[in-house]
């Protein structure tokens, strides 16, 4: 009878075996590959609103963007709340590898040029080998052109240097919530006063919300703990919504800084947002 | 005693009958393309496993989205994030049983592989016609299909509707050996 019993049971054991989900032995050989997941898409442009994201773009990827601010919705009707004024920035960005893009740009606001390169350090991990956060590297040196000098008092080209370095320390919390710590530091070489710091070190707070696939809310605040006296400087205060379609990402933003540039967002602006000196724009991006 | 022996016996007949009876490759071929009006997108997957059983001719293929490489890094990246959203569902599966597996020898043949297709953690029922052949050391399965995107709820954006097709062709080819445990 204990045979009889041993022999069922086997029996069961042998279909149980032979039942086993075909599914499972692959699952079981793959396991290796998942010690290390990268995190990708923690934002979804290069940029969260005027200050770069943790995003680079790939290896020989180019990108033309496009981005306009327009004046104060606050100047009433007869500037047409601001659209009749605009500062506009065109630029070209390339990968030059998955984890290096340089860029230049031009602002129509004093006709400033300014060129960039951000480098991925470290990129945030799951898996056995898990790492927090990404982490990138972002230089960048602006060159002010606009002739807003004395004839007698002619600005050299050094004169009219700014130099931008920020560490950027980003994580994708969930599929939908990613925020960025970006701890910056300005120099520029000239200033309007002396009381004015040729240094300048600020705090960058950015997230993103993601509302559907291709859609997501952002938002970005940058804390300067020194500040230019001569022109009453504030923190930069930013809200923008990104609408992603194939190969262009569109972004609308209100901001109460007119530029677009990191010397100048995050130094050089004056608008009260709650105040009501909010400026309306967009940037668009097309990658080729 | 005796049923020590029976057991042992037993489980040696047992790992050595499951060892000579299946048969995996970890770098099976998965192509797949998308003509349309505007564009033509491809991209390929080499490392897709699959395994087949030979005792009860049935068939498994798991395939990571994430290996799927194409020429256009954001494509890549949309592919990933916007379509098939490969952090919810990492894994695109087929599980199902080879019809007329016996009739398989070692000329190549055609048979029909019906089972359950799960891609975007949505599953439908398919029959798949495929080339095999079997030789001592391997069989080799290969062949494509249509897969219809709007059926694995893929949504196509209005502004890039005519940039990909509705139906994506599929092409694969898995080199099985002799999978020992």
């Amino acid at each position: 009878m204990k045979k009889v019993l041993l022999v069922f049971f086997l029996l069961g054991i042998n279909t149980h075996v032979f039942s086993q989900d075909l599914l499972d032995i692959l699952d079981s050989e793959t396991a290796v590959n998942d010690k290390e997941i990268i995190v990708t898409s923690t934002f979804k442009g290069t940029r969260i609103i005027n200050g770069h994201s943790v995003e680079n773009r790939k290896a020989k990827e180019l990108e033309f963007i496009i981005s306009h601010r327009f004046g104060r919705v606050n100047l009433g009707f007869d500037e047409l709340f601001g659209l009749d004024q605009s500062n506009i920035r065109f630029a070209f960005e390339y990968g030059l590898s998955d984890d290096l893009t340089a860029g230049i740009g031009r602002s129509s606001f004093e006709k400033t040029y300014d060129s960039f390169l951000k480098y991925s350090l470290l990129k945030q991990k799951r898996g056995e080998n898990s790492f927090p956060f990404a982490v990138s590297l972002f230089g960048s040196v602006a060159v002010k052109t606009i002739k807003d000098y004395e004839p007698a008092d002619k600005r050299s080209f050094a004169e009219s240097l700014f130099y931008v370095g920020q560490v950027l320390i980003a994580r994708k919390v969930s599929e939908s919530f990613s925020f960025q710590f970006t701890p910056t530091y300005v120099h520029r070489n000239t200033v309007k006063i002396d009381a004015d710091p040729h240094d300048i070190f600020a705090l960058g707070f950015g997230s993103r919300v993601k509302v559907s696939k291709r859609v997501s809310l952002n938002g970005e605040y940058y804390y300067a703990f020194d500040e230019s006296t001569s022109i009453n400087a504030r923190n930069s205060l930013a809200f923008g919504v990104d609408i992603e379609s194939g190969g262009h990402v569109f972004q609308i933003i209100l901001s109460n800084a007119i530029t677009m540039i990191e010397k100048s967002f995050i130094t050089e602006t004056t608008g009260n947002f709650f105040g009501g000196d909010i400026h309306l724009g967009f940037n668009i991006s097309r990658t080729f | 005693m005796k049923t020590i022996i029976t057991i042992i016996c037993y489980f040696l007949f047992l790992t050595a009958s499951i060892s000579q009876e299946r048969y995996l490759t970890k770098s099976g071929t998965i192509n797949f393309y998308s003509k349309s009006q505007i564009e033509d997108i491809t991209a390929d997957n080499n490392q897709v496993l699959s395994i087949v059983d030979a005792t009860s001719g049935k068939m498994a293929i798991s395939i990571l989205i994430k290996s799927f490489m194409f020429k256009k890094a954001l494509m890549q990246e949309h592919f990933n994030e916007n379509y098939l959203e490969s952090d919810r569902f990492p894994k695109a599966t087929f599980q199902g049983n080879i019809l007329n597996f016996d009739t398989l020898k070692d000329t190549a043949i055609k048979l029909k592989v019906k089972g359950v297709l799960t891609i975007h953690d949505i599953s439908k029922e398919k029959t798949i016609e495929a080339n095999f052949t079997r030789t001592k050391e391997a069989i080799l399965v290969e062949g494509n299909f249509m897969v219809i995107l709007e059926e694995f709820n893929v949504e196509i954006p209005a502004v890039v509707a005519k940039n990909i097709a509705k139906q994506i062709k599929v092409t694969f080819n898995f080199n099985h050996t002799p999978y020992k445990k």
